[in-house]
């Protein structure tokens, strides 16, 4: 088995997955992005590998080299399909609310005062974030009138297309902490919580690691998430509402795990190598161990 | 111990022995990301800077 690990930098993750493969004797090639050119329908020496791991850092291209080389026949993990509904926050609150699991409210603008009165009708504070984006990058909560006023005008005057799309989501007192999950295949295999004095409690962000117990509640509402984005090996991200549980926030389609080993002690490069093996040898619905809904196809939208 | 230069600072750059092409690592003197963009010979450059559409 040759599997191609398609990335930008070979950063901690990378490594770690690289050795990964090899420890399970599996044949594993780091294909640059910025190196590679791909012929529409043309396996080319492509041929060579049997999956793609596809750790580009930048999601535009990412989907796109995931489209090419699902169209010339190799599994992808993670697809375009999944890779086009979690790269897009506004797209992933879709996918949970049509598969109805618990998610923060949004209200979706698309003009600064279409946003100026969503938010108001709500109140403050509220979290306006960009759709397109990670690390925590370009959050804002919005605590009164005028700096929504001024965050508004600073998105269209200096945003790119994207800042088009106000996305307002309803802001979670939540614990100081949040919680990151790694799922696989469906099943959760590790947690953590991230901590931080901070509203923006990502691990980008300086928010603090610790692990976070799988209880029953996390890992059945983890796997439908990740059912409901077309599954894959992905990181959930979720908020302790104090009235309604545990609400999904977001899901990361190339998760970053360099300070969630230690705290959980599982070896998440491992399970996503296993996972990899398991999508060649018994394919892609079989490598999962919940089932993955009908509708969601491919990102082109052909069968 | 393999050993790249900063191309900011001209500081030595220790690598382990399994260096990786595009390998991305901080410089320990003056803290500039850094990419290994051949390894024979060992060459350092500045990592790519991160762009609006990058993450996980």
């Amino acid at each position: 088995m040759r599997i191609a690990l398609f990335c930008s930098l070979v950063r901690t993750e990378e490594k770690w997955l690289l050795e990964a493969f090899r420890r399970r004797g599996v044949d594993v090639e780091v294909v640059h992005d910025r190196s590679t050119i791909l012929e529409v329908g043309v396996p080319g020496s492509w041929n060579r590998f049997d999956a793609v791991l596809m750790r580009s850092l930048s999601h535009w291209q990412a989907l796109h080299a995931a489209q090419l080389l699902e169209d010339i026949g190799l599994p992808v993990i993670n697809p375009a399909a999944v890779i086009h509904t979690c790269a897009d926050k506004l797209l992933t609150t879709a996918a949970l609310a049509r598969a109805g699991v618990p998610t923060p409210r949004v209200r979706i603008a698309f003009s600064p005062e279409g946003a100026l009165q969503a938010i108001e009708e709500w109140g403050y504070p509220v979290v306006l974030k960009p759709v397109l984006g990670s690390w925590g990058r370009l959050l804002a909560r919005v605590n009164d009138r005028e700096a929504a006023e001024a965050l508004l005008e600073h998105k269209e005057t200096l945003g790119g297309f994207a800042h088009g799309v106000y996305y307002i989501q309803e802001y979670i007192s939540k614990p100081g902490r949040d919680i990151r999950a790694f799922v696989v295949g469906g099943e959760t295999i590790a947690a953590i919580y991230r901590s931080s004095e901070h509203w923006i409690t990502n691990t980008a962000r300086g928010g603090r690691a610790s692990n976070c117990p799988i209880i029953p509640e996390l890992a059945e509402i983890c796997a439908r998430a990740a059912a409901a984005v077309g599954g894959g090996a992905l990181a959930i991200d979720l908020l302790e509402d104090p009235q309604r549980g545990l609400l999904v926030n977001e899901i990361n389609h190339s998760m970053e795990f360099r300070n969630s080993v230690e705290p959980t002690g599982v070896d998440i490069p491992g399970a996503i190598a296993d996972f990899v093996i398991r999508v060649v040898r018994d394919g892609w619905t079989a490598a999962h161990s919940h089932p993955l809904p009908q509708e969601v196809g491919r990102w082109n939208g052909s069968a | 111990m393999l050993n790249g230069i900063c191309p900011e600072c001209a500081a030595p750059v220790p690598l382990r022995e399994d260096v990786v092409l595009h390998e991305f690592l901080t410089c320990p003197e003056c803290g500039v990301a850094l990419e290994v963009i051949s390894l024979s010979p060992l060459t350092l450059d500045r990592a790519p800077q991160v762009e609006e559409d990058w993450g996980e």
